[in-house]
């Protein structure tokens, strides 16, 4: 066990990346990539109303901004259809001065979510009835780690990046591989994930996405203060986090999904060959296609048939 | 003897080094019974020869006192005999006693494998450092659930891994000049004698390519071997007395000789490899001194001799600089033959390949540097963008930060999975997500934000989180349910914890069953683990009220993985005995 004296940021991050290359970044600018949860069925169903949800991450998204003239700002809305950037704070667009009541960046920002959401209710694909459908959240946190990965390219200093998710949708378990591949390159390529979640119970992809990639994993229990959590918590750009001590996980759940039937299991098989995770024992693995052996039935008629 | 019944005074000693407990010790075909004579010592022995892998002994006349070593599963006894006579008895018994058990023996084990001594201090060394290691050796192999080599099948990382750890260091060249291998002279007659052992040839095969090529060439079709070096020598002779006009001479007379005394021809070409392997972007009058295209008074000359002779003999010509810059090469290069040099032409021909074989590799090497010296830009990846390696974590870390979650959602009480019910249909979900972003388009943001009291609540939440987590958890980084639970308790369990693993590890991979030996293991596995099971159902009823509920959680999945591996047993017998009386006693 390792001594706890720096925040959960510097102790974790030091433990989970023992050896990441030393990147040169830009001095302390950071790039953030907001996932937000633009789940409707999700946001009908939730006590919190989405207007309120919606103003207090505005001012959140805002503050960034204020922070440092270099930060930069990414926002993605995640759709259980659809996902699309609906924000870039490097954009000329963006550039534009405030447009009569509120600043560009809520104007444009809102006009494009209320595209993004017609586009997202054409591509609508139908679900159980009386169920909320899973945001796409394995499709968000890719396209933010596209994003960042040009922001590498983009020059010798590139900004510190690191996403945040703000989910309200429960895991959906059917993404599990690809959350968990998205979860992977990030830790690979060192941009931590931090997680807000906000629905009711805790959700496991986000907790293991913080833990692997040495985020903080917040579930602010007093949604009306959301702003001033999202401020003390998610503001703090990653090179304050080694001085400050902030919330830390109090577990995770490191429950997988079988890839047959999508399911979270406690107790599964596993391919020897793939390591894929199955509820029930197959004969063959669907992924890589090994045939695992049958045990006893198979060896003696093998047997019996060398005999004949 | 013929009674089958040997009685002799001895000496047992627990280890090598043990001073030893005199006593008596009695020989049957069945097992031996050490009695000391000291009835208040506790090293009473009384094992059946079956228990005994095998038996060793000191040789008469190696200076060691006579001595039996009968090895067992987790070491030896050592009996310290009289004397020799003494020893040759007893041995002989031993002999038959333990032949006769390791027929029975080889039907139990099948593959019980061989050891050498060098693995066994192996696996001692591995088991002392890892005291963790130890006491689960000790858990699972001395209580006979495991065997030995069991044991270690699952450990096969460990042992290569400290395999490696301990490459053999090559043998390199010595540092010091071959050039100057000195004549001996006794002063008497007019010869001189060089020393020549077969390190020195290689050395020379490897300095100097053009002797080498030479040997290849000459030896044995157009001289014997003696001759060649004669004739080397008598060359590296004229060097030595710095008469260039003299070498110019001789090499007129020989023109095997002037093999020799030439420049190398290779080592020119090979200096010119040299410097096409420098980057392209170096500047290369540095590397001058190693090439052979300089101008002749740009060196130092051997010895530091500044005699000027003609041009045409300066072919004949060596720089110390170059010597020096030769040898400094050949031994940073170190050996790339590792046997025995009797034979010099085969070390002659071994080595002109594996010099061909370099230079391919050499070639090769030469193309990825050009390629990365000299990219374009366009259709290069970044090479500066590496990436972190993927981290795989201890697992007690994950086994802390599940336990600790599974506690706290259960300690909250909350229905596993709320499903939410979502009456809406598409259409005014859809539509009541816009309205609220239309609302606020219209509207603004709300001001304040917030109100006061609500800021003041947050506030105070995440403090009280932050300062709870700190004063409760102190210095560990995790809260962790193993750390309210007293030590003992704590102790216990991650014990099981990692003795069940290893468990069900070895269980699971012995599934096909398809020997009569994985039978017997899985039965004596399942054993184990029904053991292990109801040491926890014991943890479990033992805990204190308070803790009982946190200790069950720890327990649970434990036991769930625990219960599996039974039910699983379980099935497998019962298919299998379904099926056992038609498959003609296959198993």
């Amino acid at each position: 066990m390792h001594r706890f004296n720096k925040g959960v940021e510097g102790t974790q991050r030091k433990h989970t990346m023992p050896s990441a290359p030393s990147k040169l970044y830009a001095d302390d600018v950071s790039l953030l990539v907001v996932t937000l949860d633009t789940n409707p069925f999700f946001w009908t169903t939730f006590p919190f109303p989405f207007a309120e949800f919606l103003s207090q991450v505005l001012a959140f998204l805002n503050s960034i901004l204020l922070l440092g003239q270099l930060n930069q700002l990414i926002v993605i809305a995640t759709g259980c259809n659809s996902c699309a950037y609906v924000y870039d704070s490097t954009s000329e667009r963006n550039h534009g001065s405030t447009t009569g009541t509120m600043p560009a960046l809520y104007s444009n920002l809102l006009h494009n979510l209320h595209e993004f959401l017609a586009r997202d209710k054409q591509l609508e694909a139908s679900h159980k009835p009386g169920t909320v459908p899973s945001s796409l959240l394995s499709g968000s946190l890719s396209m933010a780690l596209c994003y960042i990965q040009r922001a590498f390219r983009s020059g010798p200093m590139p900004p510190q990046p690191r996403i945040l998710c703000l989910q309200g949708t429960a895991d959906g378990p059917e993404q599990y591989v690809a959350i968990m591949n998205a979860i992977f390159s990030a830790q690979r390529s060192t941009v931590p994930i931090d997680s807000c979640y906000i629905g009711s119970n805790n959700s496991a992809f986000l907790q293991q996405a913080s833990y692997i990639t040495g985020g903080i994993y917040y579930k602010p229990p007093q949604l009306d203060g959301l702003y001033q959590y999202l401020s003390t918590v998610f503001a703090t750009d990653l090179h304050s986090r080694a001085f400050l001590r902030l919330p830390k996980s109090v577990g995770v759940d490191f429950r997988a999904s079988c890839f047959c039937h999508k399911q979270t299991i406690d107790m599964g098989f596993v391919c020897s060959v793939c390591l894929s995770i199955f509820c029930e024992h197959h004969d063959k693995c669907s992924t890589c296609g090994s045939v695992f052996g049958q045990a006893q039935l198979d060896a003696s008629e093998a047997n019996r048939k060398r005999k004949a | 003897m013929s009674s089958g019944q040997v009685v002799k005074r001895v000496k047992y000693k627990a280890t090598v080094k043990d001073p030893g407990t005199s006593g008596v010790l009695k020989l049957t075909q069945e097992k031996f019974v050490f009695k000391p004579n000291d009835p208040t010592s506790n090293n009473k022995l009384d094992v059946e020869f079956r228990f005994i892998k095998s038996h060793k002994h000191t040789k008469e006349g190696s200076g060691k006192p006579p001595w039996l070593n009968l090895t067992h599963a987790q070491g030896s006894y050592i009996f310290e005999l009289e004397s020799f006579a003494d020893l040759h008895v007893c041995r002989e018994l031993v002999g038959i006693a333990l032949s006769k058990h390791v027929q029975v023996e080889a039907t139990k084990v099948i593959s019980e494998e061989q050891l050498s001594s060098a693995e066994m201090t192996l696996r001692i060394k591995l088991l002392q450092e890892d005291s963790k290691l130890q006491r689960l050796h000790k858990e699972l192999v001395a209580s006979g659930k495991l065997t030995e080599s069991e044991f270690w099948a699952t450990k096969k990382k460990l042992l290569d891994q400290d395999e490696s750890r301990k490459l053999k260091q090559r043998i390199g060249f010595k540092n010091s000049l071959i050039f100057d291998t000195k004549p001996m002279s006794d002063g008497r007659i007019n010869q001189v004698k060089f020393q020549l052992t077969p390190e020195i040839k290689y050395q020379i095969f490897t300095l100097k390519p053009a002797v080498h090529q030479a040997f290849l060439n000459f030896v044995p079709s157009k001289m014997n071997e003696v001759d060649f070096w004669n004739k080397y020598f008598k060359a590296e002779y004229l060097h030595s007395t710095k008469n260039a006009v003299a070498a110019a001479a001789e090499a007129a007379e020989d023109e095997d000789l002037a093999v020799f005394l030439k420049d190398d021809e290779i080592l020119e070409i090979e200096a010119r490899k040299k410097v096409r392997r420098v980057d392209p972007t170096l500047d290369m009058e540095a590397d001058q001194g190693d090439d052979y295209t300089h101008l002749p008074d740009h060196g130092i000359f051997r010895d530091g001799s500044k005699e000027i002779s003609e041009a045409q003999n300066s072919l004949y010509k060596r720089t110390l600089l170059q010597d020096l810059n030769r040898q400094g090469a050949v031994v940073l290069e170190g050996k790339t033959l590792d046997m025995e040099m009797e034979n010099p032409r085969t070390v002659a021909e071994i080595l002109a390949r594996r010099k061909q074989e370099s230079d391919e590799v050499l070639g090769d090497e030469r193309q990825n540097r050009i390629s990365k010296m000299t990219p374009i830009e366009d259709l290069q990846s970044q090479d500066d963008h590496r990436y972190a390696p993927l981290c795989i974590k201890d697992p007690r870390d994950y086994f802390d930060f599940q336990q600790a979650n599974a506690v706290k959602t259960l300690d909250d009480s909350q229905p596993g999975m709320e499903q939410m019910i979502c009456s809406l249909g598409s259409e005014e979900a859809y539509g009541s997500l816009r309205a609220s972003i239309s609302k606020i388009q219209a509207t603004g943001l709300r001001d304040p934000l917030f109100s006061p009291e609500v800021a003041l609540k947050v506030l105070h939440g995440l403090t009280k989180n932050i300062s709870s987590s700190k004063y409760h958890l102190g210095k560990t980084s995790q809260e962790s349910v193993l750390d309210i639970l007293p030590n003992t308790t704590k102790e216990k369990l991650l014990d099981h914890w990692v003795c069940s693993q290893e468990l069900l590890r070895h269980f699971w991979s012995s599934y096909p069953v398809t020997t009569q030996n994985l039978v017997n293991k899985t039965r004596r596995l399942k054993d184990s683990i029904s053991q292990i099971y109801s040491k926890l159902e014991e943890i479990k009823v033992s805990a204190q009220s308070d803790l009982r509920h946190q200790v069950s959680l720890v327990v649970h999945p434990m036991q769930q993985a625990l219960d599996a591996a039974l039910l699983h047993y379980d099935a497998d017998i019962r298919k299998r005995n379904a099926r056992g009386s038609k498959s003609n006693g296959y198993v």
